[in-house]
């Protein structure tokens, strides 16, 4: 986030994004801006409909029209916009540039094709490689990924696959045109802890031999701890905090990242009685409270907070949107 | 027998649950997937045993085969001297009211065509538990203990949250007053902030009313939080079991201490060394000679591809710690 490293490879800029619903219209993003510089790797984190998974779609031009839209904002990659490009051009952008894999990894591989059609496919498209060329590289890229004898694997349905196969299986039609960046939603959510621990190694083993940018979305903050160099904390469609790791877990500012690190059990030796946890629930997007939209839960919210929103206050590498943070270093 | 010289409220003794695959023209039994393969453990009342495991490795089947949701191939369910395994339909009545489950999807547990009450009620009426003007008091209570306004009452499962609805699913099974809870997987599906809220929620309740859980969980930070004694499953069969302090200060099996080294930790400074398991888990169809874990375990020795290991106390430690591993041996 620091100004001295230049241009940043994705640039967001007061992005919103709006659904329309029988009930009315819902902003699941609601003016957020961010930056991911190259080859590093930024941790999008917060709990069902906060609208991380929303702004990965958005940043690759899938946000489904109708019902959504962009209804405000920028997105720039590598300085080139990217909201507003037809749908031509954003195909172009994706599978060549940006990447998204996503948590269950039978939605994105068709149960129809063998593993090696849908990889060829794409690597004919993108890179104009001819069919044995394209099969060669798919099979070099299968074993990249770990997944062993790539030579036979290869002309096998998704079915066929275990879970955590078929998750490297994504991974490796998303990587396979040597995207600059990679959106990764929940990737190991749905997986074993084991098997998550391998997924997860793979993406950082994969992001180092390829120098690409990853942005994993993720409700567990333990991945972000482990996988992750900065963080943005979403709440009800707005950014409360983001800052580097370190700072972020030593000494979380906005009362919700506060709660959210309090109330997840971790593995100790002294049992808590009983675990900390945040009040309430997370309020329904069609009848949001004025004023800052966690006041309804947060112990140290004042008239303050129920009266106006907090903006995103910058305070060295991090920003926070709160009028009550908790203290930051000393 | 326990300190107190009773027995123990569950006693669960080499409980085997097969699924026959048929197949041939004759629809013959090919095979048996051993979900469940010879598993032993007790569980005292008021207590909490914390089964653990990743997919497919018969957890929730075991929970099922406890509670008869599914009908044993083979050993005890000894449920206060009495073993229900075998009873039938009529005999195991009187059981099943003080044995319920929580289910870890409130989305899918919950019928969408019943008013909060009529669920809450339901078990009531099956058991044909006091008068109606009774019952729709106890449905109130139980919304209530639960933390849940009596405004729910005549509103379906759809209107809440996930938390809310697996409140709803915790009133129902608290409704019969049961001896044992089997709770599978049930905060998994819910986002951190509710989890913990439904956590404190179940141990508050088992405190109040002494209610002994078999809890399910695939997270080991929150079986760590809830159980007093965990036991690991790995392709069918118990490979560890001791304290939840012990368990996670000394882990014995090297697929524990795999498993162990694979959570994530919310906490940037810890850099562990981790144990990336090779491999994937073998089908429960044709599970591997010897020991279950040989085929993927860093460990492994010629003696663990022939021979099995039983499940052993090792060390002194109270209660006591049991490993199922020829490095112990």
């Amino acid at each position: 986030m620091s100004v001295s490293r230049g241009t940043p490879l994705l640039r967001v800029r007061d992005l919103a994004v709006e659904f329309a619903t029988p009930q009315g219209t819902v902003r699941a993003v609601d003016g957020i801006s961010f930056d991911v510089h190259e080859n590093e790797t930024v941790g999008i984190v917060g709990e069902s409909g906060c609208g991380k998974t929303v702004t990965g779609l958005a940043i690759l031009g899938l946000i489904p029209s109708p019902p959504g839209r962009i209804a405000a904002g920028s997105i720039q990659f590598a300085g080139r916009e990217l909201v507003g490009l037809d749908e031509e051009a954003l195909r172009a952008v994706r599978g060549s540039d940006i990447s998204m894999i996503f948590q269950e990894p039978m939605t994105a591989l068709n149960p129809v094709f063998t593993v090696g059609s849908q990889m060829t496919d794409v690597l004919k498209r993108h890179k104009g490689l001819t069919a044995e060329q394209a099969r060669r590289e798919a099979i070099d890229m299968l074993g990249k990924v770990g997944i062993p004898a790539a030579a036979r694997r290869i002309d096998e349905y998704p079915h066929q696959l275990s879970g955590g196969m078929r998750q490297r299986v994504m991974i490796a039609m998303a990587l396979s045109c040597g995207p600059k960046l990679l959106v990764a939603d929940e990737p190991s959510t749905a997986l074993d802890v084991t098997t998550q621990a391998q997924v997860l190694e793979l993406i950082n083993a994969l992001q180092d031999e390829f120098g690409m940018a990853v942005i994993l979305i993720t409700h567990d903050l333990g991945v972000v701890a482990e996988t992750c160099r900065r963080a943005i904390v979403m709440y009800c469609g707005k950014i409360v905090e983001k800052a580097p790791i370190e700072p972020l877990f030593d000494r979380p500012r906005h009362p919700y990242t506060h709660g959210l690190l309090d109330s997840i059990p971790r593995i100790r030796a002294d049992k808590l009685d009983r675990l900390p946890t945040i009040e309430g629930r997370v309020p329904d997007l069609l009848h949001l409270p004025s004023g800052c939209r966690f006041a309804d839960r947060c112990a140290r919210a004042t008239n303050e907070c129920r009266a106006a929103e907090p903006d995103l206050r910058r305070d060295g590498d991090a920003a926070f949107a709160c009028f009550h943070p908790w203290e930051g270093a000393a | 027998m326990n300190a107190a010289g009773t027995s123990p409220m569950l006693q669960v003794r080499d409980l085997r649950k097969y699924f026959p695959v048929r197949g041939g023209l004759l629809r013959r039994v090919v095979a048996n997937v051993r979900a469940v393969d010879g598993v032993s453990f007790t569980l005292e009342r008021g207590r909490t045993f914390g089964l653990v495991g990743e997919s497919g490795c018969g957890k929730s089947t075991l929970g099922r085969a406890i509670i008869r949701l599914h009908d044993p191939t083979d050993g005890e369910v000894v449920l206060d001297g009495e073993n229900i395994a075998n009873l039938d339909r009529q005999d195991l009545m009187p059981y099943r009211r003080r044995m319920q489950m929580i289910f870890q999807d409130p989305y899918a547990s919950l019928s969408p065509r019943r008013t909060v009450a009529q669920t809450i009620r339901e078990p009531l009426d099956v058991h044909r538990i006091g008068t109606p003007a009774e019952r729709e008091e106890k449905v109130k209570m139980l919304l209530d203990v639960v933390g849940m306004s009596p405004r729910a009452l005549n509103r379906y499962p759809h209107e809440f949250s996930g938390g809310q609805r697996q409140r709803v699913g915790i009133a129902r099974a608290l409704a019969l007053n049961p001896e044992l809870i089997v709770a599978d997987e049930p905060v998994s599906a819910l986002d951190v902030s509710v989890q913990s809220q439904i956590l404190n929620l179940i141990e508050e309740l088992q405190a109040a009313h002494d209610i002994a859980f078999l809890f399910i969980a695939h997270d080991l930070a929150v079986i760590q939080h809830v159980s007093d004694v965990i036991g690991v499953m790995y392709l069918g069969k118990l490979v560890e079991q001791a304290s939840a302090t012990d368990l996670y200060t000394d882990p014995k099996h090297p697929y524990t201490q795999a498993l162990l080294s694979a959570v994530p930790v919310p906490d940037p400074k810890t850099r562990r060394k981790r144990i990336i398991l090779e491999g994937e888990v073998p089908s429960p169809m044709n599970p591997p000679s010897g020991c279950p874990f040989h085929t993927r375990c860093p460990k492994v020795m010629d003696k663990c591809r022939q021979l099995a290991p039983d499940l052993e106390r090792t060390g002194s430690a109270e209660p006591e710690h049991l490993v199922s591993c020829h490095l112990y041996d």
